[in-house]
């Protein structure tokens, strides 16, 4: 099967749009049924470490750390601006599984307008496109170069 | 200059905002506490078990490396050229025979000492240093190093008293607990939070705030001002030991304990429970410790998570506060994903910890432009610092400003210790 290119940049620019706006449950709907999503410093990744800043070990942990930044969590007053760099597939599967590779920056911005970059990293996802229908998020997993991350981190990456 | 007449009580119960603020003063505690007679957290044996294993470290604003020598002896010392004052070991992490500076190459070994300078002799016998030139003086400047259960700690004052004493029979107590079996990193995590590094060292003694500020876990019903828990200090009322008992309320009390103080509690549960669920592992059945140890380190038992949090000053206006995560080498592969499921609860983006980068932000910028106003430290009472079997208290806050002031030397006259 052969993946239509637009379609993953499609994915990626929904992916951050979705977040930028604060839609976060939209968001989830990008995530295939089953599908984990782990943000991990770069630094523990290279090292063979197995801690990240957020393990969301399937969709009901995913679907809780959103329902408690809704309900429950206070954090810095802000929006996000994500800047996705152009997307690289870096294997495809006989199943039409497909491993894909993207750049970002995150840009917060407070209350008074200040900007700062808040991280850069790379989105390495395991994405499914079944029977050829729509792509979805399998596996997200986001490595952190910002390992020392400015303040906190509540609003996904 | 900050002296004994800064406090307006002698008894801590009020901090001047100028103590969050001054530029002085950060120089003054790098002076006294950081350089002073205070031990520091600096590494975990489990982190350097091989010879010529080396990590870097902080003791406040100064470099240090610490590594195992030829012998499997932990040594550390100041990350600095003897020569022109350079940064010697660059990496943070790694395994090597030797230091050496890029800058000259002066070469030093695993025990500290200069062992090689180029062109010591100069070059056809022009140049090079001076033939009585003291090469055993020239050494990495040694940090005294003592360890407790695994846990390495260093002190650049000599005349520091011992650790077991620095730490007293309470706090080694609980470090032992905690370390009992030998531990696996399970990884690292990193925060920068832009205010005063005391207004962090203050959050983690402050039981009153565990349950208002970090609503997830009233939210979720998991762990409330209600159950049985409190504080306990050292003989000197440095370091603290906020504890909690799992299943010692009922969801009743706390119903109308909150209800009472107008905060929704228990109203929504979790898809996932195992992020919450708690495995008793000790013969007691804490499910929270947070031992905090004067200045700059907090061994956190949340749930079954386990973390190591150094508290590192970056100037007055920042602080950076670095996790290692811990599980044990003998937990088995569920027990293993069981804490890297936990591990969602603590760190900058912790479910239940990440308010507090927000929260003491929060306080550091407002309390700047007033500096001789003060802050309210009154739960629990005022007056006398001592232990409490209740959560509704921050007199440990009071304990660490006892000690901070004896250290700097500006305690008040006749002041509470
Ligand atoms: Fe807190």
């Amino acid at each position: 099967m052969t993946i239509d290119p637009l379609a993953l940049v499609a994915l990626f620019a929904e992916y951050g749009a979705l977040l930028d706006a604060g839609r976060y449950d939209d968001w989830l709907t990008l995530f295939a049924a089953e599908c984990r999503y782990t943000i991990m410093p770069r630094e523990n990744y290279e090292r063979g470490l197995p801690a990240a800043l957020i393990f969301c070990d399937g969709r009901a942990m995913l679907e809780d750390r959103v329902q408690a930044l809704r309900e429950a969590n206070k954090y810095n007053i802000h929006s996000d601006r994500h800047v996705i760099g152009l997307p690289r597939i870096v294997a495809e599967r006989a199943d039409g599984a497909l491993s894909v590779e993207a750049p970002f920056a995150v840009f917060q911005t407070d209350q008074e307008g200040e900007t700062r970059l808040f991280a850069t990293g790379l989105y390495r996802n395991r994405l499914t496109a079944r029977g050829g229908s729509e792509l979805r998020i399998a596996e997200a997993l986001v490595l952190l170069d910002t390992a020392a991350v400015p303040t906190l981190l509540a609003t996904p990456l | 200059m900050i002296d004994a007449t800064i406090w307006p009580a002698r008894d801590y119960s009020r901090v001047p905002y100028r103590l969050y603020h001054d530029r002085e003063l950060y120089e003054r505690e790098q002076e006294r506490i950081f350089r002073g007679p205070v031990w520091h957290y600096l590494a975990l044996e489990a982190e350097i078990p091989e010879p010529g294993d080396f990590r870097a470290a902080r003791v406040g604003d100064t470099p240090v490396v610490v590594n195992r020598d030829r012998d499997g002896e932990i040594r550390a010392f100041v990350n600095r050229c003897a020569h022109r004052g350079a940064l010697v070991r660059r990496e943070l992490s790694g395994n090597a025979n030797e230091h050496i500076c890029i800058y000259h190459q002066w070469c030093y070994g695993l025990d500290g000492r200069l062992m090689a300078i180029p062109f010591r002799r100069g070059v056809r016998g022009k140049g090079g240093l001076d033939r009585d030139f003291d090469m055993g003086s020239h050494g990495l400047r040694p940090l005294r190093v003592a360890a407790v259960n695994g846990a390495i700690f260093g002190t650049l004052a000599q005349d520091a008293e011992p650790l077991d004493t620095f730490l007293g029979a309470t706090i080694l107590a609980e470090i032992s607990r905690v370390l009992h079996r030998p531990v696996r990193v399970l990884g690292y995590t990193r925060q920068r939070i832009r205010a005063n590094w005391k207004l962090y060292a203050e959050n983690t003694r402050d039981n009153y705030h565990a349950s208002l500020l970090h609503e997830f876990l009233v939210t979720f019903g998991l762990d409330r001002a209600t159950q049985v828990g409190g504080v306990r200090m050292d003989a000197r009322h440095r370091h603290n030991i906020t504890w909690a008992e799992a299943d010692s309320d009922t969801a009743e009390a706390a119903r109308s304990a909150y209800n009472g103080a107008n905060i929704r509690n228990d109203y929504l549960t979790l898809r996932a429970p195992e992020l919450v669920e708690f495995r008793r592992e000790r013969e007691d059945n804490l499910s929270l410790i947070i031992t905090s140890i004067f200045p700059s380190v907090v061994f956190a038992v949340i749930s079954n998570s386990l973390a190591i949090r150094q508290i590192r000053p970056r100037g007055v206006d920042e602080v950076e506060v670095h996790q290692t995560l811990l599980g044990y080498e003998d937990d088995t592969p569920d027990m293993a994903l069981h804490r890297l499921h936990q591990a969602n609860l603590v760190g900058p983006a912790g479910l239940v910890s990440m308010e507090d980068g927000e929260a003491i932000e929060l306080a550091h910028r407002a309390s700047r432009p007033d500096r001789d106003r003060t802050t309210v430290i009154e739960l629990g009472g005022a007056g006398v610092i001592s232990d409490r079997d209740y959560r509704v208290n921050d007199v440990p806050l009071r304990g660490f400003w006892s000690y901070y002031a004896e250290l700097l030397g500006i305690e008040p006259p006749d002041a509470v210790r």
